[in-house]
């Protein structure tokens, strides 16, 4: 009896005690989201890493001379990327150019004017422009917009300046077909407009209303408000957003290749075809072997550090923002 | 000071427009027209684009496009059944392997790193991935398994959308756990669970329909990628293989392949693939605001 006794009392204790969360599942969790988390590094490393190791060959061919020569030319194997940098960098400000007082027009309109019971379904509208695919907007550019952009734009423009100093050369078409670095720009800057303007206005709409109110409280106008009030705040966030749009238009690929008309020639007008760095690579890539497959890589290799930088800089401007 | 002596002068000011100065009310003006054209001018593009899709789409949508294979050039009928199908093969792998790394992602930088440099790190680059150029992507994942594989495949395609998913999944999920608020999980830490337990049962399901959300959105954004699948799964004329091996055919390749061709039954495929994907791309968007709104609510 006592034996019993004294067991179920030492048995108790045992029993009453609660089973312990199990250490080893928890351990593995955590494991797992580390490990989850460090496959994005992984990734990005993996990206830079192979395209590095696909470009050695050609930057070990042309060394610093594949930055500034123009060839590129599959049957004597001599491979440039200036075209094509200057194809990129020239539709890329162009879309800034365009696309950025549109996409500030749109986010002031919508944090400022917009009446109420229009802001979602405006904005709305302008979030699902952002959801349509790339693909989509290029077709669009070639068969939509091109034609008439050559019967309206480039044609007229293309007389009038014709034979004048700097515009001349500037903005004339020696065909007028509607596609060309200036097209690129265009369509590259619809695409970046919600970006940059649903950025923006997030960033309008974190500037505490009390110094909105206050500065219309003393006499502003909307617009004295905006110079005055929001700008100021939201400047850096702003720029942040604008550099986010640069990062997207650098390395837009698909509507860029259907309206910059692919052509290797470096063309002072705005108004001929061109390439960028992301269309040559989609026209190319497919049928290309030894060393043309190499400079494609090495032309990534440069839009990788192109777009990396102003991803950077674009990413310090906005985070402090952002994370709230 | 004498508050009826400047009356009569403001009223007579407000009657001749001269209270405020011209310029600055010009300026005003300026502004609001010029902002409501900007949105006007987005409205406009929409709408153009969507009425293209539709007129041109619809004029080659026959029943035939959902089971025919895509014709030869030139030939007469045909649809994009394969196409359709490889694309919904391939997203699905994609999004199926980018939704565990990208939930475990967002949930190690919301819930274990938090404030930690490694996680700082790893948001940051994250963001980056998110807006990185796809077509780098595609080059990637053609070193990575096309080459070593030594044919196109739809499993490199695949793992090419997932590496496309995976940040947009890992940014929303970490933004929709950070809203749950700490009290919930202090809740759950204080009944002894520990911190899986909290995370899955408490923090997880909390957040449930941001994250839902984000896969949603992850699904959108891919399924219309064009750039990496031309280096990784290519396209392909035949039926679906099922094993995925070689090229597979796919909605966004097709439509570019088509539409530059010179046959006009491409192109009107071409149309056709166009209408299909966007409808279902918006309509995927259109659905993860509408689940994300009583997340919004709470």
């Amino acid at each position: 009896m006592t034996a019993l006794t004294e067991r179920i009392a030492l048995a108790s204790p045992r029993t009453m005690l609660r089973k312990g969360p199990s250490k080893g599942l928890d351990s593995l969790f955590r494991t797992a989201s580390f490990a989850s988390a460090m496959v994005v590094l992984l990734v990005l490393a993996g990206i830079l890493g192979s395209i590095i190791y696909g470009a050695l060959p050609a930057f070990r061919e042309f060394g610093f001379g594949f930055l500034t020569s123009s060839a590129w030319n599959i049957g004597t194997e001599q491979y440039g990327a200036l075209v094509a940098v200057a194809g990129t960098v020239a539709s890329a400000v162009l879309a800034l150019a365009i696309g950025v007082p549109i996409s500030l027009g749109i986010a002031v309109y919508l944090t400022q004017l917009c009446p109420g019971w229009a802001r979602k379904p405006v904005g709305m509208t302008i979030e699902l422009l952002a959801a349509v695919p790339s693909i989509i907007y290029g077709m669009w550019g070639l068969f939509i917009f091109a034609p008439l952009f050559a019967r309206f734009v480039q044609i007229p423009v293309s007389n009038l300046v014709e034979g004048l100093p700097l515009v001349g050369t500037l903005f004339y078409a020696r065909v007028p077909s509607g596609v060309g670095v200036l097209t690129a720009g265009i369509i590259l800057a619809i695409m970046i407009v919600p970006f940059v303007a649903s950025v923006a206005r997030d960033m309008l709409d974190q500037i505490p209303t009390v110094l909105r109110e206050s500065a219309y409280g003393i006499g502003c106008t909307t617009w004295e408000v905006v110079r005055h009030v929001l700008v100021p705040q939201a400047s850096v966030s702003i720029i942040g957003a604008i550099m986010l749009g640069l990062g997207r238009a650098l390395g837009e690929t698909m509507a860029v290749t259907f309206v910059v008309g692919n052509a290797n020639r470096l063309s002072a007008s705005i108004f001929d075809p061109s390439s960028t760095i992301a269309s040559r690579i989609a026209n190319e890539f497919n049928e290309a072997d030894g060393l043309q497959l190499s400079s494609l890589m090495a032309l990534g290799c440069i839009l990788f550090v192109i777009t990396f930088i102003v991803l950077i800089i674009a990413r310090f401007l906005t985070r402090r923002v952002k994370v709230a | 000071m004498d508050a009826t002596a400047p009356l009569p002068a403001l009223r007579t000011g407000a009657a001749i427009g001269g209270r405020v100065r011209s310029g600055r009310r010009v300026a005003d003006r300026v502004l609001r027209t010029g902002c409501l054209l900007a949105t006007l001018l987005g409205a406009l593009v929409l709408g153009s684009i969507l009425l293209m899709l539709i007129v041109e789409g619809l004029k080659g949508f026959t029943p035939l496009l959902f089971t025919e294979p895509t014709p030869g050039p030139g030939s007469v009928g045909g649809g994009i059944a394969n196409a359709i199908l490889g694309s919904l093969v391939m997203t699905l792998i994609g999004i199926v392997i980018a939704t565990p790394i990208g939930v475990m992602a967002g949930t190690f930088l919301a819930e274990y790193g938090r404030t930690s440099k490694v996680a700082g790190v790893i948001r940051f680059l994250n963001d980056i991935l998110l807006s990185a150029p796809s077509i780098l992507i595609g080059l990637f994942v053609y070193t990575l398994m096309v080459r070593p594989m030594g044919t196109y495949s739809g499993w490199a395609g695949a793992v090419a959308l997932a590496i496309i998913a995976t940040p947009v999944i890992v940014r929303t999920t970490e933004d929709m756990m950070r809203l749950v608020p700490g009290t919930l999980r202090e809740a759950g830490a204080a009944l002894g669970a520990p911190a899986s337990t909290v995370i899955v049962s408490v923090t997880w399901r909390a957040a449930s329909a941001g994250i839902v959300t984000g896969i949603i959105l992850a699904l959108a954004r891919i399924a219309g990628e064009t750039a990496p699948l031309l280096f990784t799964a290519l396209n392909n004329n035949s039926w679906f293989n099922a094993n995925l091996m070689g090229g597979v055919a796919n909605l966004p390749v097709m439509i570019y392949q088509f539409a530059l061709s010179p046959y006009p039954n491409w192109q009107q495929l071409a149309w056709a693939g166009a209408l299909l994907i966007t409808m279902t791309i918006l309509a995927l968007s259109v659905v993860a605001r509408i689940v994300i709104k009583p997340q919004r609510a709470r």
